[in-house]
């Protein structure tokens, strides 16, 4: 049981990047994204195109630290996804969803047009690496180290707390800090008192698919590193992502990371009693309690 | 000097025209009052004044300057700042981070004006850093009208300023708009408390069915019997 | 081919698309007519055609039991199986519109694609309830003995239309009577309804119901003409987004759109299969439905900011009073 809980912190530590992406999102453009999930896809694979194609034609050594299961080549390639990512995130928003705001579509016909991107997103991968599951560096062995309690962990999956640690911490700076952090708060406070401030609300909007998209990248790819990679693991994903999201309050950040912890943790602990093939099932009872007894979030502040 | 013209307006929502034609002006350091019953344009005034509604007819300037139909965030860096009547704070932000965002468009030191709007409202300065959502109505609606001063505005739109607030405390607004009044900016408050608002200004206007009905100094319609009973409930 | 080829894949094709319009109708009161977002299609899908199935065959026994595991079997006619369908169905759109219908849009949304994943993963996984991964097949076929085998097809194609019209009839009946005018003033603007005291719950609850019953006999249409289904099939892909982009392409709002886009699509859809197949290089060809789906998604995509309203828009006139 404890080793469960310590995955399941691993992976809702995953789940978080993506359900602050999410979060952020949803609370400034009141827009529930289906295709983040798929972003976190994009992320992984554009990683295993680099790390298996690009990186090894440059030349650049594939030898591993340590016990990790990945060398330069990933820790190179690991700001570059989340920068393409970022910069997708924004390309999808100008080219999709701004028009259909433009127009003042409702919520319905924009989750609709993010659910066609997650499907386009998706088809992209299934026709440029077909629909078999794959790994960053197959075949590696994955020792894993002891703690008491008889908890293994691996090497990797320290780091992947560490990653996302640091990730969250600077996002927090970010936010608390920075004016253009300042003027994200504000505006998902009250769109239109921001602009009647003076923000420029449009920039806002594109640091925020492009924050939204770098998270969900770096999530994929931790993904892609400690699991594996198929095309449906971001539609897999989604479930999670949401019960999270709203588990912690929309909009509300730290919600959206406590919430992934939760979720991470109560699927793992599931698998003691159901099949692991369960876990979305898991992710989308606990997401239908929360919708029924409280549906602002733990955290209350978020729209209900 | 005329700081603010606006002459023939005409403008409403969708199909319908809520503003009938109306002409105001506002002087260097006056502080003038929109006043009428309800529905009669008062809000959709200021609104289309500062941009969030496109007028179908007419023209606004500042300064001489034409500002007709441009956007609410070009306006308010030419020198016109607008406190809407609900949701005119951001409520997880501090109390300093709102007024930061109302200095979003600076790029100067503003630390001085910080100072002199913590001076106007020396109750948020105690506590700077609480969130804004967590604090009372009256205090909240200082924080949005520090929150519009940040800009140095030379001219101020206030919608409704004393809505929702125990009487004490619409004394208390009604004393801070004069003190903002006193060091240069001119004002333009909008009202259903009519007699509250006359007492402070200059000047007033009656609205009623999108028309100006009547105009004239403060005192005046105060005193004014007909115009009280027929547009002020008396 | 000669002209006998060209007919039977016509009326090969023409079943298929048939049967989706069958779906887009359903789905059509739901979200055309009431504004639900229900992205769960597939679970109904699901339910449906296993219903019909275990309806129609018999429980396995001997040892056909140890390779086949069923919950139950009742040998059954094919009419009942369709009826069973869309009764089940009905009733599990009631348990889940409890909970969920209060929910606002995008959260109802959410709580479907959670729907339709349960289900099929229960299909999966619970290997008692209806075989597992395996699925069942032989699945019966209405009048199956009354003509040659290559023949069938004229039959099976003429009950799938036959069907259609008449879910195409009840609809319209229903929506231009008062309960269908209510359906709409809810679209359009909720709290207006809820303050002219419908009670707006149970009308979504209605709504949702007849919508998901419809989706059910789509199903085992599916089953009856396939006769084999397993719990891939019912994805989000092939069970959900293709009758979406059929509503959307044809008019939502509409029933004659609701057909029609699902016509249009099939064959958009059929057609792109045999051109794709056969422009395609030989490396490529396995990755050929995947170039067709990101096709529909982008023409989804397309439609959604030039044309909404899709090719015929919604039906303008809906009372009896005003006709």
């Amino acid at each position: 049981m404890p080793e469960l809980i310590v995955y399941g912190i691993v992976l809702g530590s995953i789940i978080a990047l993506g359900a602050i992406g999410l979060t952020l999102v949803y609370g400034i453009l009141r827009f529930a994204n289906f295709a983040h999930g798929d972003l976190m896809t994009a992320g992984a694979y554009i990683a295993l195109f680099l790390v298996t194609v690009l990186f090894p034609w440059l030349d650049i050594p594939d030898t591993t630290f340590g016990s990790l299961s990945f060398g330069w080549r990933m820790v190179l390639a690991f700001p570059i996804v989340m920068a393409c990512v970022a910069i997708a995130a924004i390309l999808f928003d100008r080219i999709l969803y701004r028009p259909l705001r433009m127009k003042r579509s409702g919520p319905v016909i924009l989750a609709m047009s993010a659910l066609g991107a997650s499907f386009i997103i998706r088809m992209i991968v299934l026709i440029l690496w077909g629909a078999d599951s794959l790994f960053y560096r197959p075949g590696v062995l994955r020792p894993a180290i002891e703690l008491p309690h008889e908890i293994k962990i691996r090497p990797d999956q320290i780091l992947i707390l560490v990653t996302v640690l640091f990730l969250v911490a600077l996002l927090y700076l970010f936010l608390k800090r920075t004016k253009m952090g300042k003027a994200m708060r504000a505006t998902a406070d009250n769109m239109e008192l921001a602009r009647v401030s003076g923000i420029d609300t449009e920039k806002v909007i594109i640091w925020t698919w492009g924050i939204g998209g770098a998270l969900a990248a770096a999530g994929g790819v931790l993904y892609g590193i400690d699991v594996q990679l198929h095309p449906g693991m971001g539609w897999h994903f989604l479930l999670p992502l949401f019960a999270a999201t709203i588990l912690g309050g929309i909009g509300n950040m730290y919600g959206a990371l406590i919430g992934a912890l939760v979720m991470g943790v109560a699927q793992q602990v599931s698998t003691a009693y159901l099949l692991p093939t369960y876990k979305p099932a898991v992710a989308f009872m606990v997401m239908i309690i929360i919708l029924l007894v409280r549906p602002q979030g733990i955290f209350g502040g978020g729209r209900a | 000097m005329r700081v603010l013209e606006v002459r023939n307006l005409t403008s409403g929502y969708g199909e319908t025209d809520i503003l009938q034609e109306v002409s105001i002006q506002l002087h260097e350091k006056e502080i003038i009052s929109i006043i009428g019953p309800n529905g009669a344009g008062k809000s959709t005034l200021l609104k289309t004044i500062f941009g969030i509604l496109k007028p179908r007819q007419g023209f606004v300037r500042l300064q001489d300057e034409e500002i007709t139909g441009l956007s609410p965030d070009r306006i308010v860096r030419k020198g016109m700042s607008y406190v809407p009547q609900v949701d005119n704070v951001f409520p997880s932000l501090t109390i300093q981070e709102n007024l930061e965002m109302g200095a979003f468009v600076r790029t100067d030191d503003y630390r001085y004006r910080l100072r002199e709007v913590y001076e106007l409202f020396p109750i948020l300065k105690e506590r700077s850093t609480q969130k804004v959502g967590s604090l009372s109505g009256g205090q909240r609606q200082m924080v949005a009208m520090g929150r519009a001063l940040m800009l140095d505005p030379k001219v101020l739109l206030l919608d409704e300023p004393s809505a929702s607030l125990a009487p004490l405390l619409v004394e208390m607004i009604f004393e801070k708009i004069v003190d903002i009044n006193k060091t240069g900016v001119a004002i333009v408050v909008v009202e259903q408390n009519a007699r509250e608002t006359l007492k402070i200004s200059d000047r007033g206007y009656v609205l009623a069915m999108g028309q100006k009905v009547f105009e004239d100094t403060g005192k005046a319609i105060l005193e004014n019997e007909e115009v009280g009973k027929l547009y002020l409930g008396g | 081919m000669e002209i006998g080829g060209y007919i039977a894949y016509f009326v090969s094709w023409a079943i298929w698309a048939g049967i989706f319009a069958v779906f887009a109708l359903g789905l059509n009161i739901q979200w055309g007519y009431t504004g639900l977002f229900n992205i769960g299609i597939a679970g109904f899908f699901c339910i449906g055609a296993y219903t019909s199935a275990l309806i129609t065959t018999p429980k396995p026994t001997g040892i056909y039991a140890q390779y086949v595991q069923q919950i139950f079997g009742l040998n059954l006619p094919f009419i009942l199986g369709i009826l069973g369908a869309a009764l089940v169905c009905g009733f599990i759109a009631y348990l889940i519109g409890y909970p969920t219908l209060r929910l606002r849009e995008d959260y109802l949304a959410i709580a479907t694609i959670g729907i339709a994943e349960t289900v099929r993963l229960v299909f999966n996984n619970y290997h008692k309830l209806a075989n597992g991964p395996r699925g069942l097949m032989g699945l019966p076929q209405p009048l199956q003995g009354l003509v040659d085998p290559r023949h069938y097809d004229y039959i099976y194609l003429v009950i799938v239309l036959a069907i259609m019209v008449v879910i195409y009839l009840s609809i319209e009946r229903a929506i231009r009577s008062p309960w269908g005018r209510v359906l709409r003033a809810i679209r359009e603007d909720e709290i207006a309804s809820a303050m002219s005291g419908k009670d707006i719950f149970r009308f979504k609850m209605q709504s949702l119901i007849f919508g998901s019953m419809i989706m059910g006999v789509g199903g085992a249409l599916y089953a009856h003409y396939t006769k084999a289904i397993s719990p891939d099939v019912f994805t989000p892909l092939y069970g959900t987004f293709i009758i979406w982009i059929m509503l959307m392409a044809g008019g939502s709002g509409n029933n004659k759109g609701a057909i029609l886009g699902a016509f249009v699509i099939w064959f958009i859809w059929t057609i792109g299969a045999k051109v794709l197949t056969d422009l395609l290089p030989y490396t490529l060809k396995a990755r050929a439905p995947y170039i067709r789906y990101l096709i529909i998604g982008i023409l989804l995509e397309i439609i959604l900011i030039y044309r909404p309203q899709g090719l015929m828009g919604e039906e303008k006139r809906i009372s009896k009073m005003i006709d």
